[in-house]
């Protein structure tokens, strides 16, 4: 509670609104208290005087009265007015809200029915059929705008009671044999108050607004007592000869009005958590970039060079170092492994290279990922956005939430083309159709024609593959293209990735936690541990020789077929937390070989012919080997 | 897609009932005898009981509201005792005026609104953005009917631009010049409201899809950021922004009533308040039906809109 209330005092919009909203209820409830004229006596002599006036201080009305006076009285009934409304329709709404959603069935069913009827109408026609039967009116006008707000409580508390209604708790009072009426009093009415009095606070404002409208028609207050939008009515017939008498009372409406919605937007801002972590940003065309040195470049035949990435996440205050410092190479045509658990980083590195990192929070706070000599970390966006798709291309791997839901699978093909050739939309359309063809769905043309929830998730995940074919890119980087999909599935895609990629000459990089689909896949393999590479070599040499124990542990991790002695091991214990991490080696907690030197100081990635691990005490004596793999 | 229009417009059928037996039971709450209304308390008993016949007043109120729902299924809603003239005119007449001025803010409000919304989002926290979220807040804390009096004072009394009001005939007259002339001010000043409710709505729909998956893939796929603004994330984020267009349709309607006042224009909210004032219950009574069912076939239009658009609620 304290935390809430320090989060609206911290918003000062909020806060502003909840000062002003508070003057103006203070100067209403001392209104009787205050020396000022009678609101309603009429002088004639003094009618139209203006703000400023001798006796007047906001001038006086088309009968002579104190303006101030009026308005004061005015918004203490206008306020009243509308916080009674808002009790009535809260009191009722509820009522009725609880007893649809406690008894469910059939009464809920003729109850909601009626309420959905209710709010078919515009707000407006239901109050005005309500006051011409009532008659004109402050009371009617109350009854009114009460009652065409009960639908929004009764439909709010139904929901959270249907929720309540089936907890244990109220399961339990049923057996104990209570009362449906005492379980509604004692177990449920105490779980929704909190939800009725934060909708009535929301609507309150509304309430103001609406019974002032009604009053400004002159079906509200009736002279000549007034509220603000009797006042403002009445000014109407004067607006252009005295304005004053006009603005005095709307600009009170619109002082309390934008009160009430500061406060309240603080208030909603207060109790939605997303808004609080900062998870509601958006991100940014590409990943915001913060490096300090830019390493040189790497020299070698490769294809794509990463060197010494460095990705940060910051929330709040805390950074979380996602990639620390990471290099990789991918040569033409070959396929690297990048291997971990999640939240080891790897899908972070992956996404890094093309700056797809959601970004705020990510950063990239250095390093370079070189292709073909151009340094894609620091390339401006209009360059790296036409390497997107075109030369290095990604697949992702939950393909129901990364292809566009309302959109043709077809034409998200075939816009994967077009943003990058100027080619026709039929000609656009036939390649799509190649595309899937590529991928071996049958009947491709019409399933072009498909929405993606129209599709399996193997079908959706080879639409997902054609996308990354689309332009025949240098470079596919898969980033676990087969966790969400079934064994049987995975089996098929890896077999087609496989295919496609000896066919076409690709470079791959295979982002997973799955040493088996290394294997089958993957001519090096580079093995991530809290944002680091650990081990790297060629995937023959660590499978049979692991020299990180982590890597052991990690290929223990894998059933193998006709070896069924062998036990399988899972790792104890969990990564470390990215933001704070220990000296040393991240593992070492969990490491069973660890030593005191494990907890003390940088330890490097120590290189030995093709492969190189960063542990003091490796499971393999690389260098007795002689690196051989 | 047929089949779906054909479902929403069936389903319309006890939601149109529903509103006529509201409407039929709250003008059942009018206290006294309505012949007496009608007549005046000089009338006799005999000039009562012979109205109350022809009214059908005297019998029982189930069989009163299928007489009163089947004449109105006839086009026979009554006749206007103060206008002397079938309720039915009437209404058309003035639900065309309101039709032009609503009608044209609608088409303001979710143009706008919706600009607004996306521009601020594209660029959170920017500039704009910042200039749009207090221009919106300050747009949805103004009441209309006041916004539209400091509209008269400043663009017809002050800059003398535009007329204060006198639209009497929405069809011939000035044409259309004229017509604009008129309609600008109540057209903007009717919109400002749900303008704001519609960029707020939208700037968080759009920072919501935003961070979705598809968008990363777009990205990925290197379509400019432009077109991932105003296809990809626009697109889905519609799907959220669809049903509160239908939300503010019904509540531009209902502001129509106060700006309808303060400019005098001729529509079927100042129509109701002047009916209620007069006590023309018959008038009243057919101006909300008809209104209401109005809206409820707009909102039929809404859902339809939706279901073309997103495929996956077209059953």
């Amino acid at each position: 509670m304290t935390k809430f209330l320090f989060l609206i005092v911290r918003n000062r919009l909020a806060a502003a609104g909840g000062i002003v909203l508070l003057l103006v209820v203070v100067l209403a409830l001392v209104t009787p208290l205050l020396p000022l004229q009678p609101p309603n006596v009429t002088d004639t002599a003094d009618r139209f005087l203006g703000p400023l006036a001798p006796g007047h201080l906001l001038g006086t009305d088309h009968l002579g009265r104190d303006l101030l006076s009026r308005l004061l009285w005015g918004t203490r009934l206008s306020l009243a007015v509308g916080f009674a409304a808002a009790v009535i329709a809260a009191v009722i709404g509820a009522a009725i809200g609880i007893v649809a959603g406690y008894f469910g069935g059939r009464t809920d069913n003729v109850i909601m029915r009626g309420v959905d009827m209710l709010m078919a109408f515009p707000y407006i026609l239901l109050a005005l059929a309500i006051v011409a039967a009532l008659g004109p009116g402050l009371m009617n006008a109350l009854i009114a705008v009460a009652a065409v707000n009960v639908p929004f409580f009764a439909r709010n508390i139904r929901g959270i009671t249907v929720g309540i209604a089936n907890k244990e708790f109220v399961e339990a009072a049923k057996l104990a044999g209570m009362g449906h009426w005492r379980i509604i009093g004692l177990e449920i009415l105490p779980n929704v108050l909190p939800v009725i009095v934060i909708a009535m606070s929301t609507t309150i404002g509304w309430m103001i607004l609406e019974t002032a409208g009604l009053s400004f028609l002159g079906l509200g207050s009736q002279p000549p007592v007034a509220d603000l939008g009797s006042m403002l009515g009445e000014a109407r017939s004067a607006l252009i000869t005295n304005p004053h008498t006009s603005v005095v009372p709307g600009v009170m409406i619109l002082f309390i009005v934008m009160g009430i919605n500061l406060l309240g937007d603080g208030v909603r801002d207060a109790l939605d958590p997303r808004l609080r972590s900062g998870a509601l940003t958006r991100p940014m065309a590409a990943t915001t970039v913060r490096r300090e040195s830019v390493p040189e470049a790497a020299t070698g035949e490769s294809l794509l060079a990463v060197r010494d990435l460095e990705t940060r996440f910051h929330v709040g205050k805390r950074i979380f170092r996602a990639v620390n410092k990471v290099s990789l190479t991918v040569a033409p045509g070959e396929c690297l492994g990048v291997i971990g658990e999640s939240g080891s980083g790897k899908s972070v590195t992956a996404l890094s290279v093309m700056g797809l990192v959601a970004s705020p929070p990510g950063v990239i706070t250095g390093g370079r990922a070189d292709y073909r000599g151009a340094d894609l970390v620091g390339m401006p966006y209009r360059k790296l956005r036409r390497l997107r798709g075109d030369r290095i291309a990604y697949i992702f791997q939950d393909p129901l939430a990364t292809l566009h839901p309302l959109y043709r699978v077809g034409d998200q093909l075939a816009e994967a083309i077009t943003v990058h050739h100027a080619v026709g939309r039929a000609e656009a359309q036939a390649r799509a159709v190649e595309l899937l063809n590529d991928v071996r769905i049958p009947n491709a043309e019409s399933r072009a024609r498909a929405y993606p929830h129209e599709l399996s998730g193997g079908m959706r995940q080879r639409v997902g593959i054609a996308m990354a074919l689309a332009n025949a890119p240098d470079i596919i980087i898969a980033d676990e293209p087969t966790t969400a999909l079934d064994v049987t599935v995975q089996a098929q895609i890896l077999a087609l990735l496989e295919d496609l990629r000896r066919a076409r000459g690709l470079a791959v990089v295979f982002i997973t936690h799955d040493f088996g689909v290394v294997g089958q896949l993957c001519d090096r393999v580079s093995v991530m541990y809290a944002g680091r590479v650990v081990e790297e070599g060629p995937t023959d040499a660590v499978l049979a020789a692991p020299a990180h124990p982590y890597t052991r542990r990690l290929i223990a991790c894998v059933p193998e077929l006709g070896q069924g002695r062998r036990k399988l091991h899972s790792i104890p214990g969990l990564p470390p937390p990215v933001d704070n991490l220990p000296e040393g080696c991240a593992f070492a907690p969990r490491c069973d070989k660890a030593q005191d030197a494990c907890r003390r100081g940088e330890i490097p990635l120590d290189p030995t012919g093709a492969r190189a691990v960063r542990c003091l005490y490796p499971e393999e004596d690389l260098s007795v080997r002689g690196g051989t793999g | 897609m047929g089949g779906y229009i054909a479902k929403r417009l069936l389903s319309a059928i006890p939601v149109l009932m529903g509103i006529t037996v509201i409407v039929f039971s709250i003008m059942a709450l009018i206290p006294g005898d309505p012949a007496t209304a009608i007549l005046g308390s000089y009338a006799t008993p005999e000039n009562v009981a012979e109205l109350n016949r022809d009214l059908g007043l005297d019998r029982p109120a189930p069989v009163r509201y299928f007489i009163w729902l089947g004449n109105m299924l006839q086009g026979d809603f009554g006749r206007s005792f103060s206008l002397n003239r079938p309720v039915i005119d009437e209404v058309l007449d003035r639900f065309s005026a309101t039709l032009v001025l609503a009608g044209t803010s609608f088409v303001l409000c979710a143009l706008l609104g919706i600009l607004a919304g996306v521009v601020s989002a594209a660029r959170q926290y920017g500039l704009a953005d910042k200039a749009i979220t207090f221009a919106v807040l300050l747009g949805i804390s103004i009441p209309s009917f006041f916004l539209g009096m400091m509209m008269i004072l400043f663009f017809a009394v002050r800059l003398q631009w535009l007329p204060v009001s006198g639209m009497y005939a929405i069809y011939g007259g000035g044409g259309l010049v004229d017509l604009l002339r008129h309609l600008a001010m109540p057209a903007i000043a009717l919109s400002v409201v749900a303008t704001g409710v519609i960029a707020r709505l939208s700037r968080s729909a759009m920072l919501e899809v935003l961070r979705q998956d598809f968008i990363r893939t777009a990205r990925a796929k290197g379509v400019g950021e432009r077109r991932v603004i105003w296809r990809h994330a626009l697109r889905a984020a519609m799907v959220s922004i669809i049903p509160v267009l239908g939300i503010q349709a019904g509540f531009v309607l209902s502001g129509a009533v106060y700006i309808e006042i303060v400019f005098q224009w001729p529509g079927v909210g100042r129509m109701l308040v002047d009916a209620i004032l007069t006590r023309d219950i018959l008038l009243v009574q057919g101006g909300v039906v008809f209104v209401a069912a109005c809206y409820v076939m707009f909102n039929i239009a809404v859902d339809v809109a939706q279901s073309l658009l997103d495929p996956r609620i077209r059953t």
